[in-house]
């Protein structure tokens, strides 16, 4: 049995009236139970979009036209909408970057919390209001008894999503997508509700794909990185591996335009040139050449593979600079497998 | 105490209600503050007492009336008297009793005309906005059709084709009526969908049904219900003036419309006025005192003023 989640050459496109863009390309990694990814990436990378097609929510003109998406062994993409339906909150859960406008207004907290669970586990109403107590206690809601009977206009940014994380978790979902959960949140409840996911993940076991735009959010949470760039994975590793040696010329980028305390007062804070190709008209070759620092005449000529350049961890990138590493790990797994 | 000083009282009344309210850390749930925002409004608290006076007669009928509406005495067209308080018909019956019982047939075909649109507009405007595309092309275009019809005339018609009776013209007003609400669910359904706790509902794995009925309609529920208070006042003039045009319900059965149309005779214009206008100013009572309730629940359930005081 592989891993728990397998994502393989996913493409995502959407048909417009212009004819159809592809969000997502090449999309690839695995996930185990208990383990995080983060999906890192500017806006319009298609970080959203690989979740939304694991999750199967894809907007109407969206659909995946290529690859495969293996979870617990069962071809996601194969499955008809009323199994997918019954996965989805079930063992597959995803928590929105808005808790604001996450809960609908006119139900009690109690009432959407016990929802999920009156569907997907089958409870009775009692058992379901009890659980629903208990979780809101598990994710640090005070006064649990009261909120359940409340409407949601009476919390506040950080009290929603914990009501949202409860809501995922209620049904122990053995995956649990996170859009950008703390992207709305002030930084000081960022903290807690990222320290609350990594308790309740750790604790159930529950392999999580967190998006996000936030490096710090990635060194706080991640065990492994997946770097996207257009609809692309330009980078993977394991989180250390990232941030020691970030290799791809996006990545190294990325880090360097955080902004660091111990930086000197007057330094301009780096940043990348230009901006994201539109879906419309991808460059060929490589995506980031117009705002690479090191771009060469082969990148405007052929499209760099997502390779392994590392003998001894995992450590993918998409660039033509460490063809040499490459191939040498190439041609080390070629040779080991002849022997 | 005059009408200033009540007023006053009540407000201050109704401050401090909100100031112990909140000094015990509870804001006004939300169903009291409709309440309280709708009786602000004088006359729609007036007019709930009315419709509710109606409501109360139409059910207890048999025991308000002095008389069986079509027993016939031997005294016609008779003057009012302590006999017959709003005296007799030309053939002969009590015209308080009839008009009691009209109640009946003028609140029954309103309130079940305007559910059946109701329940029949709230599902096409759910159907349409959500699913979009072809169903929302399609339905609308249906409604335009129905909304394009001169409304009195097909219903005119349509219950002389399929003959008068009470069931008839509920069912004439209920089908021709729902355009209207559909378009008012379609709208809200439009931006609700868009919604996150929509987009986290699907992500939970609700059924559709279950989105539209649970998380979606009770979010657009108040245009509904504004709009079918309005309704009801408008199937009671639909009715009587069917009544009026003896197409409504059938004599000898009594119905503010039909009692009405005695009024066509220009002696009893003149000079029996008991005939004509105990109905006619109990039509126009009614009328206004539904339009009134919807006001005040427009004013109530589409103040901006939840929204502020959060």
């Amino acid at each position: 049995m592989g891993s728990l989640l397998q994502v393989r050459g996913l493409r995502t496109e959407f048909g417009s009236d212009a004819g159809s863009a592809v969000a997502v390309d090449e999309v690839s990694f695995d996930l185990d139970r208990g383990e995080t990814i983060c999906l890192v990436g500017e806006s319009g990378s298609g970080k959203s979009v690989t979740a939304l097609s694991i999750m199967g929510l894809l907007p109407r003109n969206g659909r995946v036209t290529d690859g495969e998406i293996r979870f617990d062994d069962v071809s996601l993409l194969d499955l008809s909408e009323p199994e997918m339906r019954e996965n989805r909150g079930n063992s597959l859960a995803m928590i929105f970057q808005e808790p604001m406008t996450s809960l609908n207004p006119v139900l009690t907290i109690g009432d959407q919390l016990t929802e999920g669970m009156l569907l997907h586990l089958g409870l009775s109403r009692q058992d379901a209001a009890k659980r629903a107590v208990e979780l809101l206690e598990l994710v640090g809601v005070p006064r649990a008894e009261q909120i359940v009977r409340d409407y949601p206009h009476r919390l506040s940014g950080g009290m929603r999503q914990r009501v949202m994380i409860a809501m995922a978790l209620s049904c122990s979902p053995a995956l649990l997508v996170a859009d950008e959960p703390t992207t709305a949140l002030d930084v000081t409840i960022q903290a807690q509700i990222l320290a609350l996911m990594k308790r309740l993940a750790a604790a159930s076991q529950t392999a999580t794909i967190l998006i996000t735009h936030d490096l710090g959010v990635v060194a706080e949470m991640a065990d492994k990185v997946a770097v996207m760039y257009a609809g692309q994975v330009v980078e993977e590793a394991d989180v250390f591996e990232l941030f020691d040696h970030p290799r791809h010329p996006y990545t190294v980028g990325l880090m360097k335009s955080i902004p660091h305390l111990g930086a000197d007062d007057d330094a301009r804070l780096e940043s990348i040139p230009g901006s994201v190709p539109a879906l419309a008209n991808m460059p060929s070759g490589c995506r980031f050449q117009d705002r690479c620092p090191s771009v060469m005449d082969r990148c405007r000529a052929e499209r760099p593979d997502l390779l392994e350049t590392s003998t001894t961890g995992k450590h993918l990138v998409r660039c033509f600079l460490y063809s040499g590493e490459q191939a040498a790990v190439r041609d080390e797994t070629t040779t080991a497998v002849a022997s | 105490m005059s009408a200033a000083t009540t007023r006053t009282a009540a407000a201050a009344r109704s401050a401090a209600a909100r100031a112990v309210a909140a000094s015990l850390g509870r804001e006004e749930s939300y169903l009291r503050s409709v309440v309280r925002r709708f009786f602000k409004h004088r006359l729609a608290g007036i007019g709930l007492v009315v419709f509710v006076a109606m409501i109360l007669v139409a059910v207890l009928a048999p025991l308000i009336a002095p008389h069986d509406p079509n027993q016939i005495f031997d005294e016609f067209q008779a003057a009012p008297s302590s006999a017959h308080l709003l005296g007799t018909d030309p053939v002969g019956r009590d015209v308080l009793s009839r008009l009691v019982f009209g109640t009946r047939v003028s609140i029954t075909v309103s309130v079940g005309a305007v559910s059946v649109y109701v329940v029949i507009g709230v599902c096409l405007g759910l159907a349409a906005g959500y699913y979009g595309k072809v169903v929302d092309a399609v339905l609308m275009r249906v409604a335009d059709v129905f909304m394009s019809f001169p409304y009195f005339m097909v219903i005119l018609i349509l219950v002389a084709v399929i003959g008068p009776s009470l069931l008839n013209i509920t069912l004439a007003i209920g089908l021709l009526g729902w355009p209207v609400i559909s378009r008012l669910v379609r709208g809200s359904v439009l931006s609700i969908k868009n919604q996150d706790y929509v987009k986290a509902g699907v992500s939970l794995g609700y059924s559709t049904p279950k989105i539209l009925f649970q998380h979606i309609l009770p979010n657009a529920l108040s245009p509904i219900i504004v709009n079918a208070t309005f309704g009801i006042a408008n199937a009671i003039i639909l009715e009587s003036g069917l009544s009026f045009l003896g197409l409504g319900v059938r004599p000898p059965a009594a119905s503010w419309g039909n009692m009405l149309s005695d009024a066509q005779s220009i002696t009893v214009m003149t000079s029996q006025p008991w005939l004509w206008l105990p109905p006619g100013i109990a039509i126009f009572v009614t009328v206004l005192a539904i339009n009134f309730v919807g006001d005040g629940l427009r004013d109530a359930l589409e103040s901006r003023e939840t929204k502020s005081h959060r």
